[in-house]
């Protein structure tokens, strides 16, 4: 990879971090300089350190007359060059969603955080509640594929708004990263890694595409704008993303459908290569599972987010207690990680699916496991599992 | 993708067609109706890069949804088409992302007073360097002729059957109470005042707002008992008075017309120049530490 200049200046120590914190910290350790957001409790950390840190950095910090103009300005921005991201909160979220399903069609790469709180309506604020994890995928017009995080710490939060950022470059599309207003308003250590680490895991903004050769550009007529299917090799070629101030962006980019040469088409044929290549493009590439005590488990816990947290805790109990438990854990909420999942069925019978909401990955699970395997759900509105109601619940279904 | 055959220097007769336009695909062609004024703004804007010998990765076109979502069919330089109503915000993303460029907002009175007035009134506000230009053809064209909050009282569209019964807008007045800094009206039988104040605007610090009058022959004058595009063209023609004659003249008599003319000249500074001030303030003195 071609160097270039790493800007981020927080010295490499162990800090306190509140979450939203940590997360602004992430994006901007991952070369995000650009946000646009629009104030909703219980996100409003995010934009408020952001107005602060940006302008340091170099960055621009721009509050927005809503959800709808913050998201499309980081459309506008990361087009103009630059990494950026904005957050948000539910209410928030679905007012974007409009633009999630444009920029996911167009292959923009830009980070989207959703702090979550309850719903429906305007709900209760700072209270935690996973209410976005369908929308996140499903709530835009068309179908379009989505990469999303669910951190459970603030650490985690850092980390994996890192990797957000890396894989929006990497496969062009918006990521979400979702907290909830407990995570997001938890004070944690967070170590920053040493600034020489960190610039390693960096993606950087690429500008220009070039030859095989790495030096010579590629001429306007051979440079595809959207992702293309190579028919040879059965591949799908992703390429690096038009910047609106040179050469390399198309003469009409439209946001009705295309043809990865960026032409407008209306025809049937169009559509379904368009669609087909957006939703095959990631593959299992991006999917991030985790697993703990599984060598030997007779019941797992499937969970994502900070009810991993009281999941482990309980398992740890449970397995002084004797109880063969263990936990899966979904890095990535989206892509579903059904294979993963399918072949955990194969090994355990018994799957406890705990969510913060009344079981939105629960009826994915159960469309994954093959017959036989039975998967419950616990669903806690508006609060975190208590790990000795999961323990409980552990011994109830051992027994 | 075959290249054009080169061009003359400038063309002898001002209206002349061939030399501006279709300069991204071997045939030139849009895809208006008959009698659409889109085609000649397209054409006026390809002359002003033309003409000027404008640097076209400066100024990418930012382009909204209606008839004119296919003008970059002709229209020199880069063009992104955003989603209904959003093409502000998205301007607004690039230009402060990268304050080099000036995007050319191009909406129409649907996506600029309906859907997107929040954008609209905000950016004026802000006062960011982008250039808007609302083509304003009194209807929902795309769609098939519908009711728009530019579409004057009493005339009929295919949503407002028996006629509109609400207030028109004046997206002018708008711009100037929300303190957009360069303000003009033109309509399509002043191409050169239009062209002039497009060159103004394109060297503005600050937000300009350019309303441009079109015609619809196809829904709005087929609707209105105005068959001929000609017909629409006149009464447009008939309703504009010059904003100097305008002085003395009571509210009532000017209501429905179009008072064309440049309103508001003032420079105010520019949000990403103020942006880029505040980043190397804060340097300097990180420095100083």
């Amino acid at each position: 990879m071609a160097d270039y200049i790493y800007d981020y200046d927080m010295p490499s120590k162990p800090y306190v971090w509140m979450g939203n914190e940590a997360l602004v910290e992430g994006a901007l350790a991952a070369g995000c300089r650009f946000f646009a957001g629009y104030p909703i409790t219980p996100q409003n950390e995010v934009p408020e350190r952001m107005s602060e840190r940006l302008p340091k950095l170099g960055g621009r910090f721009i509050q927005m007359e809503d959800e709808m103009a913050s998201i499309s300005a980081i459309v506008g921005a990361s087009f103009a060059g630059l990494k950026a991201m904005t957050s948000t909160s539910g209410p928030g979220f679905s007012l974007m969603q409009e633009v999630m399903s444009w920029a996911s069609s167009i292959e923009v790469p830009m980070v989207v955080a959703d702090v979550q709180r309850t719903g429906p309506g305007a709900g209760i604020v700072n209270l935690p509640h996973h209410s976005d994890i369908i929308q996140a995928h499903y709530g835009g017009n068309g179908e379009y594929p989505v990469i999303a995080y669910a951190p459970s710490s603030c650490q985690e939060l850092f980390d994996y708004t890192i990797d957000a950022f890396n894989d929006a470059e990497l496969y062009r599309l918006p990521v979400v990263i979702f907290s909830d207003s407990l995570l997001g308003h938890i004070h944690e250590k967070v170590v920053v890694p040493p600034l020489e680490a960190l610039k390693q895991r960096v993606i950087p903004r690429k500008l220009v595409t070039y030859e095989e050769d790495g030096k010579t550009p590629l001429p306007r007529n051979k440079y595809y704008t959207f992702t293309s299917f190579d028919r040879k090799t059965n591949t799908y070629k992703i390429t690096i993303p038009p910047n609106i101030a040179t050469d390399y962006f198309p003469e009409w980019l439209p946001a009705v459908t295309h043809s990865p040469q960026s032409i407008a088409s209306e025809y049937q044929e169009s559509a379904e290569l368009e669609v087909y290549t957006l939703n095959n493009k990631l593959g299992d590439k991006v999917v991030k599972v985790q697993e703990y005590f599984m060598e030997d488990a007779d019941v797992a816990i499937v969970c994502y987010g900070l009810p991993f947290r009281s999941a482990l805790r309980a398992v740890k109990l449970a397995r002084e207690e004797g109880i063969k438990a263990g936990v899966f854990r979904l890095v990535t909420v989206w892509p579903f990680a059904r294979k993963a999942i399918r072949e955990l069925s194969q090994k355990v019978k018994k799957l406890l699916v705990p969510e913060i909401n009344m079981g939105q990955i629960l009826i994915w699970v159960e469309a994954a496991v093959e017959d036989g395997t039975t998967v419950e759900g616990i669903p806690a509105i508006s609060r975190l599992h208590e790990p000795k109601e999961l323990l409980d619940k552990l011994k109830e279904v051992v027994h | 993708m075959q290249s054009l055959p080169p061009l003359p220097e400038r063309p002898l007769h001002p209206y002349e067609l061939v030399p501006y336009t279709g300069r991204k695909f071997a045939q030139a062609f849009h895809i208006f109706c008959r009698g659409c004024g889109y085609g000649a703004i397209g054409q006026l804007l390809c002359r002003i890069f033309k003409d000027d010998k404008l640097d076209e990765t400066l100024y990418p076109f930012i382009v909204g949804v209606g008839c004119y979502s296919a003008l970059p069919l002709v229209l020199p330089g880069r063009a992104l088409m955003t989603p209904h109503g959003r093409t502000l915000a998205v301007a607004t993303g690039i230009k402060l992302a990268n304050p080099k460029l000036t995007p050319i907002c191009i909406a129409g009175d649907g996506d600029n007073l309906a859907i997107g007035t929040n954008h609209f009134v905000q950016s004026c506000r802000r006062n960011i360097g982008i250039v808007l230009i609302m083509l304003h053809n009194n209807i929902y064209g795309m769609t098939g002729g519908q009711v728009a909050p530019t579409t004057p009282m009493g005339m009929r569209a295919s949503t407002a059957t028996y006629g509109y019964l609400e207030d028109e807008f004046d997206p002018v007045a708008l711009a100037l109470t929300a303190g957009a800094t360069y303000v003009a009206r033109w309509t399509t039988a002043h191409p050169r005042q239009f062209m002039k104040s497009v060159r103004k605007a394109l060297q503005w610090k600050g937000f300009s707002f350019i309303d441009m009058v079109s015609q619809c022959p196809t829904y709005f004058g087929r609707n209105n008992d105005m068959s001929e595009p000609i017909d629409v063209f006149n009464w447009i023609k008939g309703n504009t008075i010059p904003l100097e004659k305008t002085k003395g003249m009571s509210e009532e008599e000017l209501k429905g017309k179009f008072v064309v003319g440049e309103f508001r000249e003032s420079p105010r500074k520019e949000l990403s120049e103020k942006y880029i001030e505040l980043i190397e303030q804060l340097r300097s003195r990180s420095k100083r530490k």
